[in-house]
């Protein structure tokens, strides 16, 4: 069975625990600016929507890559990248259509989210639930609850916060 | 490990840009951010300098745990002679700029000196330069930020900067980052546009590493689940600082209409259950809450103003969310100028960040300006046609704006209160410390508040010390020394670690934060040298006040908390008893009975060699 990471934004303070638990794993250091996950603000911090790799099924990245140095991990369905073959041409970087696949200064290779090789640390990280690690298949289980229980007339259970 | 163990040092005079170590001795003996800051304040300037001067240095600190994943590890606290006081000014910032600061490479930036033409830094790593700010000079904080950001084609770099305001040397003017986290209190951001220096942006991408990574993400751990169950913690995420306007209320300690009273009618519409309801239009004020950098608290609010309100009803551009109502400003907009229209409150938020000023000490200032008015003293000739009556919240939205694009009044409101009081021969009407205004607790109703009020290094503040405990038991001046200096000493080491003061009501104990700092840092404290650390720095900043000329003189209330009865809640009848407080608390700190800390106690802080210079 696969699990993918769940976000959702309504829930999501802008901390950035998420980027620094992904950099600390991925580079032994707290470092932002190297996280495979982001965080956006918009409207003066109003709404905060962290953003990754969605591993696609039929993934541009793994197609584009001229050396095939992407490959699928069949135990975790994430798309990793093989640093001994990467070249670090970014036509990778090119295909992808959400940008979750980047240019790494130091290595001079590609990064983009593994899921850690199915124990994804930005998950474990989030203080609030707005990522989650879920069966890929059951994604839309918590809104099909919410819906359920407003279909039943009861009031949407707001997050704890605002 | 931990800190960058790199100064950065600008001299804006001519231009220089430098690098130095850290001096690790001081490192370990001040711990980093307020502490560190202050040593190298103390040994880089003359307390005596004009705060104005090219001479005043400004120093922006970070801790050494700044930066890192344990929670709320975005602080930083910028240290300079404060412009409103005359003292040192010690304001501590959240938001995302000062972890930028730090993943940039740096523990502490310094700058001295005056720019000729006014300026901005732009610090990429190791990368620094000094640019011309034609372009943002004379514009707003909101707009500052979203001109560099565009200007450099970097939507990741961090800004703090200051608005008209502080260009026109405002004494509360204060140094926004992030749109809406400020380093707030006493003036920095004046002392900032003294230098002609609008604005520093930073694009960190070192990042920040630890001595004992498992150790530390062990600490980190138990502090998150320690935090995470905490009801202080929970309280926090939910209603943010908000709901002491109730408590304060109950109590009888809200301090309204310039200190006439101890409690408000109008706090049921400004209140938090007020910032979550729906009003008659459906509009809610609150629409969620925010984090600053790696804070597992989240008590920022955002908030919006209902577009039918007076303030914003042609003015589209403020329709949007942003930083809305937490307590200081809810009181000092509030209760303290008698208004109760949650959108005017709101709205003069939003133009105290946008224009980069102080909301307390803007809320004390025009309380005593709507007295002067009251009173008869000043009138609508100088108020530019404005009736500056409490409770008119007109008053309030008009002269926040005024006073943050210095316009007419406003240049007035932006001498503080004591100035301002003293320039129409009514000091008395200007509650304040050391010049700075009140945080919103009444000294007569919280004792041990009113000591540490007197005795804060940076004029009148509430941050400095913890007595609630003491003051909600006992309404008199008995037994409130101890906790006002124990305290003390202990929030300025917690300023110092790079974390917020509000972890300490969200579950975390002293162990947690030695826990944090033993395996973040490459040096170990024991329980001891903590203890010693704060009271060290508490100590050093208290030398600056002395060298600065300030005396026992200065540790001071108002009149009217002093000789006017509380005149209702649980203190009515109660005055703020400070000369019983002041000398207990003098000899507990082991000061001469004229405040001065005696050689005995500098010597057992390693401060003696200090007495000297």
């Amino acid at each position: 069975m696969h699990k993918a990471l769940l976000i959702d934004p309504g829930k999501c303070t802008s901390c950035l625990q998420c980027e620094m638990a992904c950099s600390f794993e991925k580079e032994g250091v707290f470092n932002p600016a190297r996280s495979r996950i982001k965080v956006f603000e918009f409207e003066h911090g109003r709404y905060a929507i962290p953003y990754t790799c969605t591993q696609c099924s039929e993934a541009w990245c793994l197609h584009a890559c001229p050396v095939e140095a992407l490959k699928r991990n069949e135990t975790t369905n994430a798309v990793e990248v093989n640093e001994t073959l990467c070249v670090g041409c970014k036509v990778c970087t090119i295909a992808c259509p959400f940008g979750t696949i980047n240019y790494h200064p130091v290595s001079k290779k590609v990064a983009k989210c593994d899921l850690c090789g199915g124990d994804p640390a930005c998950a474990k990280a989030c203080p609030t639930d707005a990522i989650t690690y879920v069966e890929d298949s059951w994604s839309g289980l918590e809104r099909m609850k919410r819906s359920a229980l407003a279909g039943h007339g009861r009031p949407n259970p707001q997050q704890e916060t605002a | 490990m931990a800190w960058q163990r790199k100064v950065l040092r600008i001299n804006l005079s001519d231009g220089s840009i430098k690098t130095e170590a850290l001096n690790m001795d001081w490192a370990r003996n001040y711990v980093g951010e307020r502490g560190l800051a202050t040593k190298y304040l103390w040994e880089g300037m003359n307390p005596g300098e004009d705060a104005l001067s090219p001479e005043n240095m400004l120093i922006f600190a970070t801790g050494p745990l700044t930066g890192t994943i344990a929670s709320t590890s975005g602080r930083y606290a910028v240290v300079t002679k404060g412009p409103l006081t005359g003292a040192i000014a010690c304001s501590n910032s959240g938001g995302k700029f000062g972890a930028e600061l730090k993943f940039a490479g740096y523990d502490l930036l310094i700058l001295t000196g005056k720019s000729e033409v006014p300026v901005y830094l732009l610090i990429e790593d190791d990368e620094i330069k000094i640019l011309p700010a034609d372009d943002i000079w004379g514009t707003t904080v909101w707009h500052t930020e979203e001109w560099i950001k565009s200007h450099h084609q970097n939507p990741q770099i961090k800004v703090a900067s200051i608005g008209v305001s502080g260009e026109n040397l405002v004494r509360y003017a204060c140094v926004v980052n992030d749109l809406h986290r400020a380093a707030g209190r006493s003036g920095v951001g004046a002392v900032m546009g003294s230098k002609n220096l609008k604005a520093i942006a930073v694009r960190g991408t070192i990042g920040v590493s630890v001595d004992n990574p498992a150790g530390f993400m062990q600490a980190v751990k138990a502090s998150h689940e320690r935090m995470a169950g905490h009801k202080g913690r929970m309280a926090f995420t939910k209603y943010g600082t908000h709901p002491m306007l109730d408590m304060m209320n109950e109590f009888g300690g809200l301090p309204t209409r310039n200190f006439d009273d101890t409690r408000f009618d109008g706090v049921k519409n400004i209140n938090a259950r007020a910032a979550r309801t729906p009003n008659e239009h459906g509009h809610t004020n609150l629409v969620a809450n925010k984090a600053c950098f790696g804070c597992t608290i989240a008590c920022g609010r955002i908030a919006h103003i209902d577009k039918t309100h007076f303030t914003i009803v042609n003015r589209k551009e403020y329709i949007h969310a942003s930083g809305g109502l937490e307590y200081e400003t809810a009181y000092a907009f509030g209760p303290l100028c008698g208004i109760d229209d949650i959108d005017a409150l709101t709205f003069a938020g939003f133009m105290m960040n946008e224009h980069g000023m102080d909301p307390i000490s803007f809320g004390g200032t025009l309380a005593a300006a709507m007295e002067l008015f009251e009173m008869g003293v000043i009138t609508t000739k100088d108020t530019d046609g404005i009736e500056l009556r409490f409770g008119n919240p007109e008053a309030l939205t008009i002269m926040a704006e005024k006073t943050g694009k210095y316009e007419g009044f406003g240049k007035i409101l932006g001498l503080g209160s004591r100035l301002m009081c003293e320039k129409y021969g009514h000091p008395e009407i200007a509650m304040h410390v050391k010049g700075q205004e009140f945080a919103g607790y009444d000294g007569r109703a919280l004792q041990g508040m009113g000591l540490g009020y007197a005795t804060s290094n940076r004029g009148a503040c509430h941050l400095r010390h913890d007595t609630f405990g003491p003051d909600m038991d006992d309404q008199t001046g008995k037994d409130k020394a101890k906790p006002c200096k124990d305290s003390q000493d202990y929030i300025a080491f917690l300023d110092s670690t790079g974390l917020c003061l509000f972890t300490s009501s969200a579950g975390l104990k002293k162990p947690m934060y030695m826990d944090l700092l033993n395996t973040a840092c490459d040096h170990t404290w024991s329980s001891d040298e903590i203890d010693l650390a704060g009271e060290r720095i508490w100590t050093l900043e208290r030398m600056f006040n002395l060298k600065a000329g300030l005396t026992m003189a200065d540790d001071n209330l108002p009149e009217r908390l002093l000789k006017t009865p509380a005149p209702s809640g649980a203190a009515k009848g109660h005055v703020a008893e400070l000369d019983i407080m002041l000398p207990e608390y003098y000899a507990y700190r082991g000061w001469a009975p004229d405040g001065v800390p005696t050689t005995q106690t500098l010597q057992r802080l390693g401060l003696a060699d200090n007495a000297k210079g």
